[in-house]
C-alpha cells in the first residue's frame, strides 16, 4: 500500500461561493482553518481577558504569558519606540503559531504549508517597513543601505550587496516558515506511511512497523518544538525588519 | 539519460547542500552553548541573536530542500 505524502496539502473546495469571469471562488479547507485559527486566538484572548483578575487563572496566564513573550521580544529587538507595533507582531505571532499548532493535528490541515499564505505574510510586511520607513525618515530610509566607515573603494559593491539582501528578505522569511512546515509534515507522512507498509505484511511486519511508529512520535515531539520555533523566528525577524524602519542608521 | 531518472537524480544532489546548512547550525548552537556556560548570566540577552543566526542560516538549507521539492513534484 503506497502512501503519497502530497495528499495532505491539497486544497479541497468545501462549497463555491462566486464566479468572477471565469474563476471559480470558492470556501476551501485552507479557508476553513484559517476562520478556526482566528476564532480560536479571538476567544482566547477575550475570554481570557474578560475577568481581568488580579491573581490569573490558567486562561488568564496563557494569555499573559503570551504578551509578555511577544512585547519582550518587541521591546528588545526594536526598542521602545517599535512598541507602536506590538500589535501587528502579536497578531502575526499567535496566527502563525495557532496554524502551526493545528496543522499538527492529525487530518487537519496546514495553512502555514501553503506558499501563498506566508507569502502574503511576509509581503505585507516588507511593504509595512517600506512604507513606514519613507514615511518616517523621509529619504534618510536610504541610510539603510549605505553602512558607515566603510572605504570608499568597496562602497558601490557594499551598497548593491546590502540592496540585494534588502530585496531577498521577503523570499527568505515565507519560504523559511513554508519549507520547514512542509518538510516537517512529509517526513511525518513518509514515517506513517512505513508503519502501514510493515504492518501489512504479516506477523512479523508488526515487530518492525513498532520502529517507525516510535519515529512517528518522536519526530511529532520535534514538529512541537519546530511549529513553536518557526512561529518565534518569523516574529523576531518581523521586529528585526521592523527596527530596520525605524532606526534606518547601521 | 532517461529525464525521470535524471530528475530524481538531481533531486538528491540539490540535497546535499542542506549539509552545510547543517554544520552551520551546528557550529552556532556550540558556540552559543560554549559561550553560555562561560558566562551564564550574559545568556539570556543573547538568545533572540542565536536565534536571529539559527534562522538565517537554516534558510539556505532550506533553500537546497526546496530545490530538490521542486524538481520532485513541480517541474
Amino acid at each position: 500500500m503506497q502512501v503519497d505524502p502530497i495528499h495532505q496539502f491539497q486544497i479541497h473546495d468545501l462549497f463555491p461561493l462566486t464566479n468572477i469571469s471565469g474563476r471559480d471562488i470558492a470556501f476551501t479547507n485552507s479557508a476553513l482553518v484559517m476562520f478556526i485559527i482566528v476564532t480560536g486566538v479571538s476567544l482566547l484572548m477575550i475570554g481570557a481577558s474578560a475577568s481581568r483578575a488580579v491573581v490569573p487563572g490558567r486562561l488568564q496566564s496563557i494569555a499573559e504569558m503570551s504578551y509578555e513573550f511577544v512585547a519582550n521580544t518587541v521591546r528588545s529587538t526594536a526598542g521602545n519606540e517599535g512598541m507602536k507595533f506590538f500589535p501587528f507582531v502579536f497578531t502575526l505571532f499567535m496566527f502563525v503559531l495557532f496554524a502551526n499548532m493545528i496543522g499538527l493535528i492529525p487530518f487537519s490541515f496546514t495553512v502555514t504549508s501553503q506558499l501563498i499564505v506566508t507569502v502574503a505574510l511576509s509581503l505585507t510586511v516588507f511593504f509595512i517597513v517600506i512604507i513606514y520607513g519613507f514615511w518616517k525618515n523621509g529619504l534618510h530610509f536610504f541610510n539603510l543601505f549605505v553602512p558607515k566607515g566603510v572605504p570608499k573603494l568597496i562602497l558601490p559593491l557594499i551598497v548593491f550587496i546590502e540592496v540585494l539582501s534588502f530585496l531577498s528578505r521577503p523570499v527568505s522569511h515565507s519560504v523559511r516558515l513554508f519549507a520547514n512546515m512542509l518538510a516537517g509534515h512529509i517526513t511525518l507522512q513518509v514515517f506513517a506511511g512505513f508503519v502501514i507498509m510493515l504492518a501489512g505484511a504479516g506477523v512479523l511486519g508488526w515487530f518492525g512497523a513498532a520502529l517507525p511508529f516510535i519515529m512517528v512520535i518522536l519526530l511529532t515531539a520535534l514538529e512541537l518544538l519546530v511549529a513553536f520555533l518557526q512561529a518565534y523566528v518569523f516574529a523576531i525577524l518581523t521586529c528585526i525588519y521592523l527596527n530596520d524602519a525605524i532606526h534606518p542608521g547601521h | 539519460m532517461d529525464p525521470v531518472a535524471a530528475k530524481y537524480i538531481g533531486a538528491g544532489i540539490a540535497c546535499i547542500g542542506m549539509g552545510g546548512a547543517g554544520v552551520g547550525v551546528g557550529i552556532i548552537f556550540g558556540n552559543y552553548l560554549a559561550a553560555a556556560l562561560r558566562n551564564p548570566s550574559a545568556a539570556q540577552g543573547q538568545f533572540g541573536n542565536l536565534i536571529f543566526g539559527f534562522a538565517i542560516t537554516e534558510a539556505l538549507g532550506i533553500f537546497s530542500l526546496l530545490i530538490a521539492l521542486l524538481l520532485l513534484f513541480a517541474l
